[in-house]
């Protein structure tokens, strides 16, 4: 049984963050954190330090025995300051120790469940998670597909789906009209990928997360006083990091502080129905901007409505609250009516939604690019005895594409099947 | 045998191809009075299609379906002529046995072996209906009106449901070639609303061996130290001959193009989905349209048979243009078509509505087998007619059901497959399906699947002595290497390339090494000279994937505990809160029988596992409150 951790508070900064270990090694990765077992269920302030040497964070420390916990497994709660960069050097600390790796989401949940620890109320209470669950998968999957990363995993999984197809196309097709030696080419598809890899997990670090930050959309009709609220939002409430014109003409991007959250505001292309073709090209980057944003404000404007319906999550408010006489649910970037109370709208709104994104997302997948890294490193080594050791190479190659599935998507047996056919003509 | 008139099974088959008489013979090891009824006794065992068994993963099927003490390897041996290791320069995982038989002694040794078992009864006859009792199968009726009861009947049917036989433009009704479809069967499987796909396949023509001119033509000869099937076979029964080796050539390749629309399948004849891992050659002329040459292995049927089963150029064309393009090729210029070849398409039922006991899920007491679960090739039919009469055998004597998991088996593999994700195209068996594949193999089949048909007690007195009497040498065996432990300093003097890190290596770690071989451990240690030579090969593979094994084994926990959490046929996923509408939909339709299979649910995701699994646990503890 693996031991399984995870930041259980929200992300983003906040007073406490509390990282939550459980399982057989909790207690070892515990002493390894802070060189000693506090009792259990006392809590102990103690000083966190990394394998290296290097002071994490002061922590409140609280430890709970096997069979007296909530999961009902060995438990540790490391409350630190919630400062994002601290909580991300713990759970990467976490991540190195041996038997430790990221928790699923509701994993917690389901180990609780299996040692009889949940009521029924609290098995009920599931429900919701499956729905932030799978909310967050999909605004994280339509991330990662849309930037580099993306386009990254997806030559990753032809290339391993390719090196894997290769592999098994010269062991289960070893009677018919099939390569003997697939060596050098498997040995060239492995080699960049690992490269890419090694580059990879380096690189994407929490830092870039919070340089990022989350994405608002303002969306609306065109002159519906999109652009003059983001100037109030920015000058008024935010301080500006940086601004500039996006790569098109159509979205602003401006970075800035919200309430303690780094927030990218943009503002988008005016959305109607156009016959004007390059206003339309336009409007279909703002209109896929805006959804993949981690939030939407939608700004109405009377009957004039965007044609892009708000999600339940989004804010939608009234546009222009300097010339309407009831000012309920309005704001005005001229006047500043409602500015305010907006920006507490947004925050909280971020604040509360943010489990599943960010460190705990980027984390997970550094851990599985060095998993992958890894089994690749293996299957090179078989790979250089040839194909009296192909089984081993095309073992490892499974390993190394099971750690990437949370990247690349789970790459099946009918893929490999699918590449095999396409590429040889079997069958006698 | 043969007319009964009014009688009482407890297991009735019907069928006797491969998948039927796997099912009838393993009912009957199970103690229950068995009845297979096949339209003729002389069409039990026939290969249909090449007179070959075994390969890549069939292979494995065929040592899996011999460990339960099955019929398929010992009559395989029989009747083999020429056995071939495949991948033999590869790991022992991966090695599969193939052999060609001779198909009338396959035939007759097949027919041999099933008559003398005692609690068997062959009937020949064609079922036109089931009995029924309420909603359950009890039985089947004969054309001739006889009445069979039985508590579960096992379906192996084939391609017989609604079979169609295209030669070029020319389409006729029909099972196998000479053999007429079953229609009343048809129409009653239709009446359980079945849900039902249409596949294809394709046969090449069948040529005179005495006049071809084998002299020109390279030969593919077998293994000299042959590799057999069985556990229990102790070596060849009949004279082995090569294969020979012929190639399409550009010539080839232009007649068929020239005739392509004269083919059923490129005619536009044919719905049906055909395999692409045996395409026609139209198939290969057409997609891979570079390569200008294609093999042909021409394989002998048997001993005193002079037909000659050319393997590679499957077809659904008129028989003239068959009869030019093997003309076309070296060696078969004045060949002879004995019988043309032909396409044929059948329906087949969605195994996504059985169980994995073969069960239809809504019918109790019907089990199916075979190509009629969209499957093809002998060996996948073989393992489910294991599977299915095992279980039919089970129901009737009211035993606990007979299941094969994907980490003890290529059976537990395709069963898997078959149920959970049912099939786009002719199901055959690939070793790339087993995610456990270096556990899985063809030489340890016995020591992953005898001990579960021990206690099933299905095996005979013969199996179990040999089968105790391996294992005793191989443990002792295991010890012997286990105690022998050795200095890297030792190791070294050998010429053995290991780190000199001081730590002490026992000889089974070293049998790992790639370098160390049985004799480099016989300098070290002269007394493991006691080890059979039988167990010191079986310990050496053993040996290779034993660090494999180790992390195998965590997964296989993990898979097995999500099998253990079994989901009751009655759960009610539309009424549970909180799964989004698809996957409710997608649960309801697949109707997983354990936590594992749903898992596999395309777009499962782990939170909603989890509220399936407190679902579970709640129905649970409200049944026991």
């Amino acid at each position: 049984m693996d031991t399984i951790y995870a930041l259980a508070t929200a992300q983003g900064r906040a007073g406490v963050a509390v990282v939550r270990i459980s399982g057989p090694q909790a207690h070892e990765a515990c002493i390894h954190l802070c060189g000693d077992l506090p009792e259990p269920r006392r809590t102990a302030l103690r000083v966190l330090t990394g394998a290296d040497g290097v002071k994490l964070d002061e922590a409140l420390v609280l430890v709970f025995p096997h069979g007296g916990s909530f999961t009902g497994e060995a438990v540790v709660e490391l409350h630190l300051h919630g400062s994002t960069a601290v909580v991300a050097a713990v759970l990467r600390e976490l991540s190195a120790l041996p038997g430790l790796r990221a928790a699923e989401a509701g994993e917690f949940t389901r180990r609780a469940l299996e040692n009889g620890r949940l009521d029924l109320a609290q098995v009920e209470g599931l429900a919701d998670l499956i729905d932030a669950e799978t909310e967050a998968q999909r605004r994280q999957a339509l991330r990662v597909l849309s930037g580099d990363l993306g386009r990254l995993a997806e030559g990753w999984r032809r290339d391993l789906i390719r090196a894997a197809a290769l592999l098994e196309a010269t062991i289960d097709f070893a009677d018919e009209d099939v390569p003997v030696d697939v060596t050098p080419e498997v040995s060239d598809l492995l080699h960049s990928v690992q490269a890419d890899l090694r580059r990879q997990s380096a690189g994407v670090t929490t830092a870039e997360r919070i340089r990022t930050g989350f994405e608002v959309a303002i969306v609306g009709a065109p002159n519906v006083g999109k652009s003059t609220l983001l100037n109030a939002l920015a000058g008024r409430e935010a301080a500006i990091t940086s601004e500039y014109a996006g790569t098109t003409r159509d979205v602003i991007e401006v970075r800035m502080d919200l309430g303690g959250i780094p927030v990218t505001l943009l503002d988008t292309a005016g959305l109607r129905e156009t016959s004007d073709v390059v206003e339309g090209i336009g409007i279909t980057r703002a209109r896929e901007r805006a959804a993949l944003a981690d939030l939407r404000v939608f700004l109405i404007d009377g009957e004039d409505q965007p044609d892009l319906s708000p999600e339940p999550e989004d804010i939608v408010v009234r546009a222009k609250a300097d010339l309407l006489q009831d000012k309920a649910g309005a704001v005005s970037g001229i006047s500043g009516e409602g500015i305010e109370s907006l920006v507490g709208e947004i925050t909280s709104r971020l604040s509360g939604r943010l489990s599943g994104l960010g460190i705990a997302t980027r984390e997970r997948h550094r851990v599985a690019m060095l998993r992958a890294v890894s089994a690749l490193d293996d299957a090179a080594r078989h790979l250089l005895l040839g194909p009296v050791a192909y089984e081993l190479t095309a073992e490892e190659l499974r390993q190394a594409i099971r750690a990437l599935e949370s990247l690349v998507g789970r790459v099946d047996v009918e893929n490999l099947l699918d590449e095999i056919f396409s590429s040889f003509c079997v069958g006698k | 045998m043969f007319h009964v008139k009014q009688s009482e099974f407890d297991v009735v088959v019907v069928g006797g191809g491969h998948a039927g008489a796997e099912a009838a013979h393993a009912a009957a090891r199970m103690g229950a009075r068995t009845a297979l009824i096949t339209l003729t006794f002389a069409g039990i065992g026939v290969m249909s299609c090449n007179p070959a068994i075994g390969g890549l993963g069939k292979g494995h099927l065929v040592r899996e379906i011999d460990a339960m003490d099955g019929v398929m390897a010992r009559v395989a041996d029989q009747a083999g002529i020429q056995f071939r290791l495949l991948n033999r320069r590869k790991g022992p995982a991966v090695q599969g046995p193939r052999a060609q038989a001779d198909r009338k002694i396959y035939r007759s040794a097949m027919q041999t072996a099933l008559s003398a078992v005692e609690l068997l009864t062959i009937i020949e006859g064609e079922v036109v209906d089931f009995l029924m009792r309420g909603d359950q199968v009890s039985g089947v009726r004969l054309a001739d009106g006889s009445e069979i009861g039985a508590t579960a009947v096992v379906l192996t049917t084939g391609t017989f449901l609604r079979g169609v036989i295209h030669i070029g433009d020319v389409s006729r009704p029909g099972g196998r070639m000479g053999d007429k479809p079953s229609i009343p069967l048809a129409e009653k499987i239709d009446s359980f609303g079945l849900p039902l796909g249409r596949l294809k396949t394709g046969t090449p023509p069948r040529l005179d061996g005495r006049t071809i001119n084998w002299d020109i033509l390279e030969e593919q000869p077998g293994d000299d130290d042959p590799v057999l099937f069985s556990f229990m076979s102790k070596g060849l029964s009949l004279r082995q001959v090569p294969c020979g080796i012929t190639h399409t050539n550009e010539r080839t390749h232009e007649i068929i193009q020239q005739n392509l629309t004269r083919s059923a399948m490129y005619g536009g004849l044919i719905e049906g989905v055909g395999p692409r891992y045996c395409p026609s050659i139209e198939d290969k002329v057409v997609r891979f349209a570079d390569k200008s040459s294609h093999q042909v292995f021409l394989e002998p049927e048997g001993l005193d048979d002079h037909t000659v089963y050319p393997n590679g150029i499957s077809t659904s064309l008129p028989e003239d243009v068959q009869h030019q393009y093997v003309q076309s090729m070296l060696g078969l210029e004045k060949a002879v078509i004995l019988q043309p070849g032909y396409a044929i398409e059948y329906d087949y039922v969605d195994p996504r509505a059985l169980d994995a006991r073969l069960a239809v899920k809504t019918v109790p007491g019907l089990f199916l087998a075979g190509q009629i679960n969209g499957t093809t090739g002998y060996e996948e039919a073989a393992a489910q007619g294991l599977v299915a009469g095992l279980n039919a055998a089970a129901a009737a004597m009211e035993r606990d059901s007979v299941l094969f998991s994907r980490s003890d088996s290529y059976i537990g593999v395709m069963i898997d497959d078959l149920v959970t994700r049912g099939v786009t195209e002719p199901y055959r068996m690939f070793t790339s399906r087993a995610e456990f594949r270096l556990s899985l193999r063809a030489d340890n089949a016995d020591q992953r699947l005898t001990p579960k048909a021990l206690a099933l007690g299905c095996v005979g007195p013969e199996r179990a002595t040999a089968f105790g009497k391996k294992m005793d040498d191989l443990a002792h065996g295991r010890a012997l290497l286990d105690a022998s432990s050795h200095t890297p300093k030792a190791l070294i003097s050998l010429g053995l390339s290991v780190s000199q890190d001081g730590s002490r290596r026992n000889a089974f770690q070293l049998l790992s090494f790639p370098d160390v071989t049985f004799d480099h451990l016989l300098e070290l240690d002269p007394g493991l000279d006691v080890i059979e030579p039988a167990a010191r090969e079986q310990l050496a593979k053993d040996a290779l994937y034993a660090n494999y094994i180790d992390r195998q084994q965590r997964d296989i926990d993990v898979m097995r505990r999500d099998e253990m959490q079994e989901i009751p046929p009655e759960l009610d996923f539309m009424a549970i809160d909180g799964l989004s509408n698809e996957l409710k939909a997608k649960l309801a339709r697949t109707k997983p029988a354990n936590l594992h299979q749903a898992a596999k649910i395309d777009g499962m995701t782990p939170a909603a596992l989890t509220l399936l699994l407190a679902k579970l646990r709640q129905a649970k503890r409200e049944r026991s409150a």
